[in-house]
């Protein structure tokens, strides 16, 4: 068995690029496909440690996060739709209405 | 090597070559099929650290659920407009260097916390556990959850329902 450090390296690559895919996504859509990205790899992170410290509540807790990240998803997905209806577009730089 | 070490490898190259695609790709809807891709690997990496319950949540959730509803999203805001929407990304360089440093901040951290410990054995059957431990001492957080899943799902068709 590979050692948790591998498991750790491996999850925190996976969340570095999720962040550059929020970073550098126009697409409101593709922004919250690299938040996907970061969550899992915040899940790998929760699962080694349940596996290495032989406790089940850290299988709980991964658990939660992946029931969770759904709901956001789901409502994430919903506001993108109700802004693309009111704006006639998903394009993260021209949603700047809030900007001062 | 043995054939765990081997299929963890592999399929952490799986992971990080579909999450690169993910974020790389100009077509969002190749995006999203690189995200179950992804998801699918990571689901694997659960199986490797002995934990075939969650592999089964995710493949339900994530590969099932998630992947279909970002579908359904991008189709019902590409098409209608008659014109495709730009998928350009942009700050690649100033994204890249955000990310890397953003990674050997959490490296440096993993080994300034210095080597871990040695495994414990696995659960013996950790479904089991897990079953017990949501009936049991976090019945209430269960549940909770079960509360937000409704909110979320109210929340959503609020926004979504045709005025």
């Amino acid at each position: 068995m590979p050692g948790l450090f591998a498991y750790l390296v491996v999850a925190a690559l996976v969340f570095a690029i999720g962040l550059f895919g929020v970073l550098t996504r126009r697409n409101a859509v593709g922004i919250l496909l690299g938040i996907e990205l970061m969550l899992n790899a915040v899940n790998i992170n929760l699962v080694a440690f349940a596996r290495w410290h032989g406790d089940v509540v850290g299988l709980l807790f991964a658990m939660f996060t992946i029931a969770i990240t759904v709901a956001e998803v789901a409502v994430g997905l919903a506001i993108v739709i109700v802004i693309f209806r009111v704006r006639r577009t998903i394009d993260a730089d021209r949603l700047d209405l809030l900007r001062g | 090597m043995t054939p765990a070490v081997l299929g963890f490898w592999a399929t952490a190259v799986v992971l990080l070559g579909a999450s690169l695609a993910v974020v790389l790709t100009p077509n969002l809807f190749h995006s999203v099929l690189f995200l179950a891709v992804a998801l699918v690997a990571t689901g694997v990496i659960f199986l490797f650290l002995a934990a075939p319950f969650l592999f089964g949540a995710q493949l339900l959730l994530y590969a099932g659920g998630v992947v279909v509803l970002v579908v359904f999203a991008i189709m019902l805001t590409e098409k209608i407009v008659g014109q495709r929407i730009s998928q350009a990304s942009h700050g690649l360089v100033n994204g890249a260097v955000v990310a890397a440093a953003v990674f050997v901040g959490i490296v440096g951290f993993l080994v300034q916390a210095g080597p871990p410990p040695a495994a414990r054995p696995p659960l013996p059957d950790a479904t089991a556990a897990l079953g017990r431990a949501i009936v049991g001492p976090y019945a209430v957080a269960f549940e909770l959850l079960g509360v937000l899943l409704v909110a979320a799902l109210l929340g959503a068709l609020y926004f979504a329902r045709e005025d």
